[in-house]
């Protein structure tokens, strides 16, 4: 993927152009391209005079950033105590069948990218099913399929 | 002790190092301050040349009186007027050992903590070999960033995920291939090929440990290896 430089400057230009600015810079690439293109931290590292490995400590210690291109359509399973003994790790599991890959993957055609997160702080609800910051409470392997069927792109 | 029982001469702070009272520069840290009154503290992310980095916590000493003392880390620690800091207490002699023993576990493959396990008297490891080659001690890390001017290499991840890499795990032209990180590593030397090269732990060259420390709460003596009160070569597992 080729990254538009003058996109990313006025992302830049929106913050100071200094050390501390890296995280709130590297958070925008993120919402713009939904990943962190390489091309575009090569560039972060230029202008901020960061070296190259550190960039890539910090898009790495985070899990809000991907170097990996995220899917449209994104699912977070809650794999929290509470969801756990609730039945997540069956949810969970359907959703790999149903997807054909692993929580952490993103599917080939680039819909879906499915990850599992530690208590989204609704423990009563669960097992709790988050679909593009929609939360879903209550969920058995039956139900989130129906996640899957309404595909709100 | 108070503050005011030794007068401080010139620039330097007076603190007290295993009872006896002694002088220093303010800005040294413990360690080095230890190490200019000649005793001999385990260090592995330690370097003269290096930022102290604190990862290995191997130099650990108690520092405060009675129940009120803790546990911290000599070479991240200044110096200061009126500290008490014992260097090998029993509390501090334990502890190093049980660190000593997690990374032995993880790396058992590494000479020099092979070899530091013997110093201290390393008798086991309970832990599961992990079999790594890196305990994470960052001095590849600032060997590169601080002496090799090429910060070619970092840490990458969080947590029991991290570890050490070039950007994107690929060949780095940064990089000028000097071989600095390599020979600070303490873990990249294949480690004595003896009677005992496929154990978790050699203790090949282990014959005494300091019998006094349990008695007395303190080593007597600071000589390395312990040879007072000897314990035959018959006792170590
Ligand atoms: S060999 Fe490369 S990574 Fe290692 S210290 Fe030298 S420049 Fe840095
Ligand atoms: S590669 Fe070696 S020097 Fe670098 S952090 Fe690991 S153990 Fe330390
Ligand atoms: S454990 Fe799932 S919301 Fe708290
Ligand atoms: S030498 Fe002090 S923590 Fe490693």
């Amino acid at each position: 993927m080729t990254v538009d430089e003058s996109k990313l400057d006025s992302i830049i230009d929106k913050h100071d152009v200094e050390e501390g600015s890296l995280i709130p810079i590297l958070q925008d690439i993120q919402t713009e391209y939904s990943y962190l293109p390489k091309e575009a931290l090569e560039h972060v590292s230029q202008r901020l005079n960061i070296p190259m490995v550190q960039i890539f400590g910090v898009a790495t210690f985070f899990k809000a950033f991907s170097l990996k291109p995220k899917g449209k359509n994104q699912i977070h399973v809650c794999m929290g105590t509470a969801c756990h003994v609730r039945g997540a790790k069956n949810v969970l599991e359907n959703l790999e069948r149903e997807l054909g890959i692993k929580a952490g993957d993103t599917t080939d055609d680039g819909e879906y990218t499915l990850e599992t997160v530690n208590c989204v702080g609704a423990c009563a609800l669960g097992p709790v099913v988050v679909n593009n910051e929609k939360h879903h409470g209550q969920m058995t392997p039956i139900k989130v399929e129906s996640l899957l069927s309404t595909k709100p792109v | 002790m108070s503050e005011n029982t030794e007068r401080p001469r010139g620039e330097m702070v007076t603190f007290s190092l295993n009872g006896s009272y002694v002088q220093a520069d303010p800005k040294w840290s413990l360690l080095e301050a230890m190490q200019f009154y000649g005793l001999n503290i385990p260090t592995l992310c330690h370097d003269e040349g290096l930022t102290p980095y604190g990862t290995c916590r191997l130099c650990v000493v108690e520092i405060g009186k009675g129940d009120r003392s803790k546990l911290v880390a000599s070479c991240m620690h200044p110096v200061r007027e009126g500290l008490e800091v014992r260097s090998h207490s029993s509390r501090v002699m334990k502890t190093r050992k049980m660190i000593m023993e997690l990374l032995v576990a993880r790396c058992p493959s590494s000479k020099k903590l092979q070899d530091m396990a013997s110093m201290m008297e390393l008798k086991e490891v309970r832990f599961e070999p992990a079999n790594d080659d890196c305990i994470l001690c960052g001095l590849c890390v600032r060997m590169c960033e601080e002496q090799m001017a090429a910060k070619a290499i970092g840490f990458a991840g969080r947590g029991t995920d991290r570890y050490i890499t070039t950007p994107f795990d690929m060949t780095s032209d940064e990089c000028r291939k000097c071989g600095a990180c390599m020979y600070i590593c303490p873990v990249c030397e294949l480690r004595c090929q003896g009677p005992q090269a496929e154990t978790t732990l050699c203790s090949g060259c282990i014959n005494t440990e300091p019998v006094c420390a349990e008695k007395y709460d303190d080593a007597t003596c600071f000589m390395v290896p312990c040879l007072s009160c000897v314990k035959g070569p018959m006792d170590v597992k």
